[in-house]
């Protein structure tokens, strides 16, 4: 009866060391806004939200629907958005990609690479509208760049992501 | 790959009921965050307590890091002079020879300023400083421009106060912890300055473009004021920034607008300078009014 009780715990351990590295990936990413640098403008990418979709396309089941709450939040309390926006738009994004991968048919990376992009793009000019309605101003051109650059750099999170899923089960 | 579709939880009823209660809660939770906006829309600053709360926290870890990174920065500006060094040191003897002839006619111009000022009345007055603290790092993402400023209420930096630094104009604060604050930053769109040109005098505003420029517009209709390396000092109308602090310098002339570089440069600086908020001198309306003279609000 104990070994089965320790076999019970020890299952449990593994679920949460399983889903830990995926979390504090996402919050190591939020984190580097802390960084010791005064931007003239938006210039980094959302990577937090990157890693978190990175993650979400590999393994589909490895967040919980609600899983952009949390991490939403914590995320808008670092990065100067107003507080709810990544609340409302990470659970959106987790949303529609659940919607939408029922319709599909066929996934490959290409397909990960467009539902990236679009997730990306809109995001970053929702929250640029956003921080608008909230006291700041409109601004077009800065976010283009900031756009480009995070579409660019999705491969690399991926294999990131991947790297770090390898790394995950092999321990 | 074949799509595998979403976690279809099969006959199970409890499987079926823990993914209908993962729907519930991101929409809730989803319509929380949408409120959270909202309370925002009607109230910018209704959440400065949980920003100031953030910042006294975040403002330690930056601010360990900040030191070597203005060093570091450093660097490549270093390595351009060695490189130049000739070039520019012919350039700044004959700079240095405009610029002595040039500080004498200054200080023959401040005698008589000095001069002048004692016959009108004038007192000079020093504008104060309620604190000297460092940036310590900013909005990366966001498509405001905010940067921590390591100094807070306890140090008697509160919301409003102007921000500058040796070199000009670095913004205002929008809300305050008790060891860290926010500065908004003269490049956020948000943040509109009133300005004038040195060389003749001319009123203008400033918006920020949120790419590390500024937008100058004038007051006046018609014509176009601005000239390239027009220098723009702010003019203290409607309060909060003191005037003649240093803001920008005009690089490009358009149309009505121009575009201008701020003088100083968050990205470089050692130290921000938290000042009272300038109060404008009442309007001439006829009754003296003695109680309200023109300069820094006394009571900070």
């Amino acid at each position: 009866m104990s070994r089965l009780h320790s076999a019970d715990a020890n299952i449990s351990a593994i679920r949460a060391r399983l889903s830990l590295i995926p979390s504090v990936s996402v919050v190591a990413a939020s984190l580097v806004s802390l960084l010791p640098l005064v931007a003239q403008s938006p210039m980094m990418p959302p990577l937090a939200l990157m890693i978190f979709l990175g993650w979400r396309l590999l393994r589909p089941e490895i967040w919980p629907l609600w899983a952009g709450l949390p991490f939403g939040l914590f995320d808008d309390l670092l990065s100067g958005n107003p507080i709810g926006s990544g609340m409302l738009l990470w659970t959106g994004i987790l949303i529609i990609l659940d919607l939408a991968e029922n319709r599909t048919i066929w996934r490959d990376y290409w397909i990960d690479w467009l539902l990236a992009t679009a997730a990306l793009t809109s995001y970053i000019f929702i929250t640029m509208a956003l921080s608008a309605f909230t006291g700041g101003g409109w601004v077009l051109n800065p976010i283009l760049p900031q756009i480009g650059i995070s579409i660019l750099l999705v491969p690399l999170v991926f294999r990131l992501c991947a790297r770090l899923d390898a790394w995950r089960l092999a321990l | 790959m074949a799509s595998s579709g979403s976690k279809r939880p099969g006959f199970s009823r409890r499987a079926r009921f823990g993914v209908f209660a993962g729907y519930v809660i991101a929409v809730t939770g989803a319509m929380i965050g949408f409120g959270l906006i909202l309370i925002a829309m009607f109230d910018p600053q209704g959440f400065a307590s949980i920003r100031g709360t953030v910042s006294d926290i975040t403002a330690p870890v930056s601010s360990t890091g900040r030191g070597a990174v203005q060093q570091g920065g450093r660097i490549d500006d270093r390595i351009a002079d060695w490189w130049n060094a000739g070039r520019q040191n012919a350039e700044l003897r004959a700079e240095l020879d405009i610029a002595r002839r040039r500080l004498i006619e200054a200080q023959v111009t401040d005698l008589e300023n000095r001069r002048l000022r004692q016959l009108a009345g004038l007192i000079e007055r020093q504008s104060p400083t309620i604190a000297t603290a460092r940036l310590v790092n900013s909005s990366l993402t966001s498509s405001r421009r905010l940067a921590t400023l390591f100094a807070g209420r306890s140090d008697g930096v509160l919301p409003g106060l102007p921000v500058r630094a040796a070199d000009g104009l670095v913004g205002r604060i929008v809300d305050s912890g008790r060891n860290a604050s926010r500065v908004l930053l003269l490049t956020d769109r948000s943040n509109i300055v009133p300005v004038k040109i040195v060389r003749n005098g001319t009123p203008a505003f400033t918006t920020g473009r949120g790419d590390g420029k500024i937008e100058v517009r004038s007051l006046e209709a018609g014509n176009n004021p601005f000239e390239r390396g027009d220098i723009l000092i702010t003019s203290g109308t409607g309060g909060i920034y003191p005037p003649n602090i240093p803001v920008a310098v005009i690089v490009e002339v358009f149309g009505d607008t121009a575009l201008g570089t701020p003088l100083a440069n968050p990205a470089s600086l050692d130290f921000a300078i938290v000042q009272p908020a300038y109060e404008p001198p009442p309007e001439a309306s006829g009754i003296i009014d003695t109680g309200n003279e023109p300069g820094f609000s006394e009571e900070r």
